[in-house]
């Protein structure tokens, strides 16, 4: 009797726990603690060069601008744009990136900072950043230092095609690299999720060859199929965007960082009757359900927040520096500064001196060209008087 | 909400600082000592465009390079600033980034000189043993800092001066094994080396005169530069005692046809789109200056008027202090007006510089610097610093200098040959220039093949040469001020003066853009296909020619004549065709 009633106490109490912690999985606080991530990070690139690849920086600008607004802060976004077009000389409003016509939205803005610019975005400098092997005297904010529960979003525009990516049309990452660096990244763990998105021709053949776990990609055309660009400004006389980055800035600028948005939206993105080409995904490789996924888990960023009510008395302003007391009794002389010009100086310096380096080789050789037909002349018997 | 929390923590720890200020450290016995000043100098110019030239300066009595005890307490000076300086034990630090090229003959001498791109020169302590190794990384940290591709600064565009690049600061000894030099020409200036700039000051962009500071205005002008300067100076009048000293300078130009509509009529809400509404809270003098030497109509007016001598001119300039609060008025917002007409007489600067490279094709050309001494009656020396990378093979013995058409020999040459690919060319001279007259260095130069990787990605735009330093102690016209006053315009203090009668000047040249003979890209995906077909179609065939036999080839006939023919054969009949 009392074995059954404990038996039924027992079954009372493991319903009553499952019961809660069922609760708790779909409470705010569950999902905080079943997505696994502790921290975000971005890494955005721009591989295009020159005026007319404008639409490329202005995709990757949007993508930062979405990024920033939803909690990624910039010490964890590292950006690469491989040119300048905010203030290239053939822009008609300089510190301006646009992404709509009409000149609507500046995604420049007036608080970028930009880590890798110019002839520093290379295929190795973007493959040393995912693995961390960057060389010792590289500042922090070029480094991605992620961790196991660090979920990382990258997203690279460009020119590409079957199984590549151009850089700066001088160099190629092929797929099989790329795979390679993300498997690197997995074995040294860091990353915890990885988003991949991509925005070229054929971009769905970049993603083909993943093989390490948790990652998912999305591309912006099948293979064989090219990516379209927007709408053209007439003002700045190229075109602004590529159609699947402006539809996608589009659905960003609706989600706000507390948006339930998952990633099945993510996929609805730019269907073929807007962006002609067809958006393609991949999730095999990803172990949570893309439905359970939401986008902040990877476009926005884990904060935690302390909020105080109490109020906090300021110090008075800036008195002016105290003077020092009681210099008078060791007698410091005055300090000068330097003559910026010393003519008489300059004209008597003496010269530097030189380290003294051995004879280099054309001397040797013709010392010994010279020893050797004077020996050949005279005989071998002269070498007495040198030993 | 975020934010406002932000703000009050961040307040919070500036509050912490200025309390424990006097509590823990040895040496900090006295309140925090160090002082932020800021000033904007607006100044017409002649061709109707107009010059604004902003300085913040932080003034902070302590000893970065003290072995005992590391200084922690960081308030006004910014913390990433202090620890790079004691960290690779710099002296001196002068950084700056430009975009344009300053027109001297148009619009006279700027207060804070600086040649297009960014440059970096940095003296470091007599105690360093390394020189090298600490200027390879402190570039890489400068670059982090300033969202910069410093990091392309090594020792292929490294020089060490041995006359030019004196200490700005206090010191006495100046050994130049420890001063490096370099620049890099084709650094682009935009919004992200502004936005980490602004980060630096105390008040960041939120109150005082850096609120002005809007990227779509600032990039939208003639000529940007913004620049550091920091360095070791006197504390007081009778100069016992060492400072640090924070300079961070911004000058703009703006056009009088692409900002100013064509009319001399500017305003601060024309030139920055904003005005004015507070001072800086944590300033002890935030200060406008207007230069109105030229009488131009301004307004609103005001009684305070100051002279100041710089640049070896007297100029008067009206004085708009923002610390006191009836400036604003009732608006709380200050918008100077600002209107001039008519032709004034400009000073016409005494020193002037050009270079040009001259010659035809892509193997040889000469280098052709002009310097120009308008002053009617003053002969005076300068010393012309020039740099050029290893692939543009200079020629010394072709090197002339002729004024007024006769030679003039230079009484200090200092000239370290380049070495492929490790060291540039460096080259000083100090020559003695003729009242009123020009004066031409000319060398002339090989140009190098390079090798196949060391092109950058649109080789087709040519290659920089950085541009020539001309430094020069200039005899003035007006007495200059050689005293040091704690309240003298920081326009006006940036360069020592050590006697009335000259005054010290640096002047830059055009940097140089060169083709180098470039291979064609696209060349061996063509030779291959090339190569293949003319190997397939011209060999190919030859070959076939010779090797090839014919056999002569029976068609097979119909099953039933194959029938047929086996029947004959088995008869011992003739077969059929």
């Amino acid at each position: 009797m009392s074995h059954d009633f404990l038996q039924m106490h027992l079954k009372a109490v493991i319903s009553c726990l499952l019961i809660f912690l069922y609760k708790v999985h779909t409470t705010k606080a569950g999902q905080f603690f079943s997505s696994g991530h502790t921290n975000n990070w971005a890494v955005l690139v721009c591989t295009s060069r020159f005026w007319f690849n404008y639409r490329h920086v202005a995709n990757t600008l949007s993508v930062y601008r979405s990024v920033k607004r939803l909690g990624i802060p910039d010490s964890h976004i590292v950006l690469m744009l491989a040119d300048d077009m905010a203030c290239n000389y053939r822009n008609p409003k300089p510190a301006t990136v646009f992404s709509h016509k009409n000149m609507e939205l500046n995604v420049y803005g007036d608080d970028v900072e930009v880590d890798y610019r110019g002839y520093e975005v290379t295929v190795e400098n973007f493959l040393r950043v995912l693995t961390g092997r960057l060389p010792p005297s590289t500042p922090r904010s070029k480094r991605l230092l992620s961790d196991d529960r660090s979920n990382i979003l990258i997203y690279l525009t460009g020119h590409g095609g079957n199984g590549f990516l151009k850089f700066q049309d001088s160099e190629e990452i092929s797929n099989m690299e790329l795979a390679d660096a993300f498997e690197q990244m997995w074995q040294k763990r860091r990353y915890n999720e990885l988003l991949f998105i991509i925005d070229t021709c054929q971009g769905a053949s970049m993603y083909e060859r993943f093989y390490s776990p948790n990652l998912m990609a999305l591309a912006s055309s099948q293979v064989g199929e090219d990516s379209l660009s927007h709408q053209p400004d007439l003002a700045i006389g190229v075109h602004l965007m590529d159609k699947y980055t402006f539809y996608l800035l589009e659905f960003l600028e609706e989600v706000h960082p507390a948006s339930q948005a998952n990633m099945n939206d993510l996929f609805k993105v730019c269907p073929q009757s807007q962006c002609v080409s067809t958006p393609g995904h991949r999730t095999d490789l990803f172990q949570r359900d893309p439905g359970s996924v939401l986008i902040t888990d990877f476009f926005g960023s884990v904060r935690k927040v302390e909020i105080t009510k109490d109020t906090i008395n300021l110090t008075s302003p800036v008195e002016p520096p105290i003077q020092r007391s009681g210099s008078g009794d060791i007698q410091i002389e005055s300090l000068t500064y330097v003559d910026q010009l010393p003519v008489a100086e300059i004209i008597h310096q003496k010269p530097k001196q030189k380290d003294w380096h051995p004879p280099d080789g054309f001397i040797l050789g013709l010392w010994t060209l010279i020893l050797l037909v004077f020996f050949q002349t005279y005989g071998i018997k002269h070498l007495k008087h040198i030993f | 909400m975020l934010f406002s929390v932000i703000a009050t923590i961040t307040q919070i720890h500036r509050g912490i600082l200025l309390c424990d200020g006097t509590k823990d450290s040895e040496s900090f016995t006295a309140a925090a000592r160090d002082q932020f000043q800021e000033e904007l100098v607006i100044r017409p110019l002649h061709s109707g465009d107009i010059y604004a030239s902003f300085q913040f300066r932080t003034l902070w009595d302590t000893d970065f390079l003290q072995e005992r005890q590391k200084v922690s307490h960081y308030r006004l000076f910014p913390k990433s600033l202090g620890q790079v300086l004691s960290k690779f034990s710099v002296r001196e630090l002068h950084i700056s980034f430009t975009q344009g090229f300053w027109r001297t003959m148009q619009w006279g001498q700027p207060f804070i000189p600086s040649p297009p791109g960014a440059e970096l020169w940095v003296w470091f302590h007599d105690t360093v043993s390394d020189v090298d190794g600490n200027w390879k990384e402190l570039t890489n940290v400068l670059s982090g800092i300033f969202c910069a591709s410093l990091n392309f600064i090594d020792l292929t565009n490294t020089v060490q001066p041995s006359a030019s690049f004196k200490p700005l600061g206090l010191g006495n000894a100046t050994d130049h094994r420890f001063l490096r030099y370099a620049t890099l020409p084709r650094e682009i200036v935009c919004t992200e080396n502004l936005t980490p700039w602004k980060k630096l000051l105390p008040c960041g962009s939120k109150a005082g005169l850096s609120v002005l500071l809007k990227s779509e205005k600032l990039f939208h002008s003639s000529f940007h530069s913004q620049a550091v300067h920091i360095r070791p100076v006197c504390q007081d009048e009778q100069c016992t005692s060492k400072a640090w000293e924070l300079r961070q300078t911004l000058n703009v130009v703006f056009d009088l046809y692409t900002s100013g509509q064509g009319k001399k009529e500017w305003s601060l809400f024309k030139m920055f789109s904003r005005t004015l509404t507070e001072a800086c809270p944590l300033a002890t003098s935030s200060k406008v200056y207007v230069d109105i030497t030229d009488n131009p109509e301004l307004s609103p007016a005001t009684p305070l008027l100051s002279q100041a001598v710089v640049l070896g001119d007297r100029r008067t300039y009206s004085v708009f202090d923002l610390t006191r609060a009836e400036m604003f008025g009732q608006l709380r917002s200050l918008n100077l007006l600002l209107r001039w007409k008519g032709d004034s007489d400009m000073l016409r600067p005494l020193l002037h510089a050009e270079r040009y490279v001259a010659g035809f094709g892509l193997q040889t050309g000469e280098i052709h610097t002009v310097i120009y001494n308008n002053h009617p009656y003053r002969a005076f020396p300068v010393l012309l610093m020039d740099s050029v990378p290893w692939y543009l093979q200079l020629y010394i013995h072709t090197l002339t200098v002729t004024s007024k058409s006769r030679d003039n020999k230079p009484s200090y040459i200092h000239y370290q040959p380049a070495k492929d690919r490790h060291r540039p060319h460096l080259l000083e001279m100090l020559i003695q220039l003729p009242p009123h007259s020009m004066t031409e260095v000319t060398v002339q130069f090989e140009r190098a093949l390079l090798k196949w990787t060391e092109y950058t990605p649109d080789p087709n735009h040519g290659f920089y040469v950085g541009s020539s330093v001309v430094s020069a102690l200039v005899p003035s016209m007006v007495a200059m001020n050689t005293n040091f006053t704690q309240d003298q315009p920081l326009f006006s203090s940036f360069v020592p003066v050590k006697e009335e009668s000259s005054y010290f000047v640096r002047v830059y040249t055009e940097p140089l853009l060169v083709n180098l003979p470039t291979p064609d890209f696209s060349m061996p995906y063509n030779v291959i296909c090339l190569t293949c077909t003319v190997v397939a179609v011209g060999y190919g065939s030859f070959y076939n020619l010779l090797t090839r036999t014919f056999q002569v080839d029976e068609p097979s006939l119909p099953l039933a004549k194959r029938l047929a023919n086996l029947i004959r054969r088995i008869r011992g009949v003739p077969l059929l065709a």
